[in-house]
């Protein structure tokens, strides 16, 4: 019998770094497109980034079931250490992580007119996330617009975005992670191209 | 400052913070939505802000500086007792002064200082649905919110304009956020709000005993109900404070003898002084 590798660490102080992580995180869903950096726990299983690892932290536990495509390493540390349920559909879930290509947005829970918070949402693993350039983000949380470009994403994000923000309110708020840093979607933003 | 042992950190338990965590991140997203959530038997009776507490401590962190203020004013019983329960149970500093604060929780007021990105005001509220006494069913009430029908609410102030000649709300006048969902701004005075419209600040509201919170993105749209030919009218009274001699502030009226006698103050006793200190 082998023994299994250890699992790496979560937040050294759970009470403090959640709510640092939290806070970066509603500055991030109230003011779309900005983007803040999470204090990370050290070294999340590959091919869980640290931003998306810290996320599940703070948000997933036993009432927040869980969908993530990182692998088994990532699923025992999820288990362990935010105690979530992981369920084999993105559409059971209540937050979605993906390391790879996402499950497409209609696949996941939207809520309904009546209870519209009842929805997942969708933590995406990119592959930089930057200020001040590429889309032009506009809605509530922006005075006039913010810029953010996001490098790595799904073909046709744009589109099933544009579906996303047309049945307000029901909808699927996205969380983007990049290393550290993150920036959020909510369902109320109008991406506009670059240019 | 340190907190006190053998509480977490800001009392509540951390199961308890992340549920309602994941609600405000909701709310934040739906703009004027109520969310339900599992509010928690607080050290103190609802009414006294338990909905406002519970969301504060799920926000709150040792950087923060805590301004709490109950109608407009620092140094009533429930501003003084808040804000030494954040102090005890979460060691955090807490200020009178309005610009230094990180967090400002308050009870059916906003200061009358411009609030800046970066701060969060957190709204104590006794009933969060705006059309619970036009419509007492929940159902009904959720049914109306997802087809966005604000018909009865828009008769009701109607028939105040035919009765009273105008729209006779003098406090939690209802009004429309980001053109979708109808929301009430806790007992505010209708004086304050058009502060609400495009705040920078993000704006949390926590009811409590009903169980519900809801959020007002920053530089969100927030429209107060009313007809082309009858515009909403912040409600001011006619005089200038006392003290500072203000008057472009929310007065309250003060009764100072038993023979009719009467002053108008500032209600926000933060803007009061720093006018009085400014005058020299």
């Amino acid at each position: 019998m082998s023994l299994a590798p250890p699992l790496s660490p979560g937040f050294a102080a759970p009470a403090t770094e959640a709510q640092r992580c939290f806070r970066a995180l509603l500055e991030a869903m109230s003011r779309p497109g900005r983007v803040r950096s999470l204090p990370a726990p050290a070294a999340p299983p590959a091919p869980l980034g640290p931003a998306a690892a810290a996320v599940l932290l703070t948000l997933a536990d036993a009432d927040a079931p869980v969908w993530l495509d990182a692998g088994p390493a990532a699923e025992a540390w999820a288990r362990f250490h935010a105690g979530c349920p992981l369920v084999a559909e993105p559409g059971a879930a209540a937050f979605a992580l993906a390391t790879g290509a996402p499950p497409a947005l209609d696949a996941l829970e939207a809520g309904t007119e009546e209870e519209p918070h009842r929805s997942a949402t969708l933590i995406l693993q990119v592959a930089a996330l930057e200020e001040g350039a590429g889309w032009r983000l506009s809605g509530p949380g922006i005075e006039r617009e913010h810029r953010l470009a996001v490098a790595g994403l799904p073909e046709g994000f744009l589109a099933q975005w544009a579906a996303n923000r047309r049945r307000f309110p029901r909808g699927v708020d996205v969380i983007l992670c990049a290393g550290v840093r993150v920036a959020a979607l909510p369902r109320t933003v109008t991406i506009g191209e670059q240019g | 400052m340190s907190a006190a042992p053998g509480y977490n950190f800001a009392y509540l338990d951390e199961n308890t913070k992340r549920m309602i965590r994941r609600a405000l991140l909701k709310a934040v997203a739906i703009p004027g939505h109520q969310v339900p959530f599992g509010s928690r038997e607080m050290p103190l009776p609802y009414g006294w802000g338990t909905g406002g507490i519970q969301v504060t401590a799920s926000v709150i962190g040792p950087d923060d500086t805590l301004k709490v203020i109950d109608q407009g004013a620092d140094d009533t019983t429930n501003a003084v007792s808040i804000r030494r329960f954040f102090a005890r149970v979460a060691g955090v500093a807490t200020t009178e002064r309005t610009a230094e604060a990180t967090i400002i929780q308050t009870r059916h007021r906003i200061p009358e200082t411009p609030l800046r990105e970066g701060q969060i005001l957190v709204y104590q509220v006794p009933m969060p649905e705006p059309l619970f006494r036009l419509e007492p069913r929940v159902a009904e009430t959720r049914r109306m919110h997802a087809l966005a029908d604000y018909g009865l609410m828009q008769v009701k102030l109607y028939e105040d304009i035919a009765r009273h000649g105008h729209i006779a709300i003098s406090y939690n006048y209802p009004v429309m956020v980001n053109g979708r969902y109808l929301m009430a701004p806790s007992p505010i005075p209708a004086f304050d709000n058009p502060k609400m419209h495009r705040m920078p600040a993000l704006q949390l509201f926590g009811a409590g005993r009903e169980k519900r919170l809801y959020a007002v993105p920053p530089y969100t749209e927030v429209r107060s109900l009313d007809f082309e030919d009858h515009p909403f009218r912040p409600p001011r009274a006619e005089a200038a404070c006392a003290l500072c001699g203000s008057r472009e502030s929310y007065l309250d009226e003060v009764v100072t003898d038993d023979r009719g006698g009467r002053m108008f103050l500032c209600s926000d006793t933060d803007w009061c002084r720093q006018r009085r200190e400014a005058a020299g």
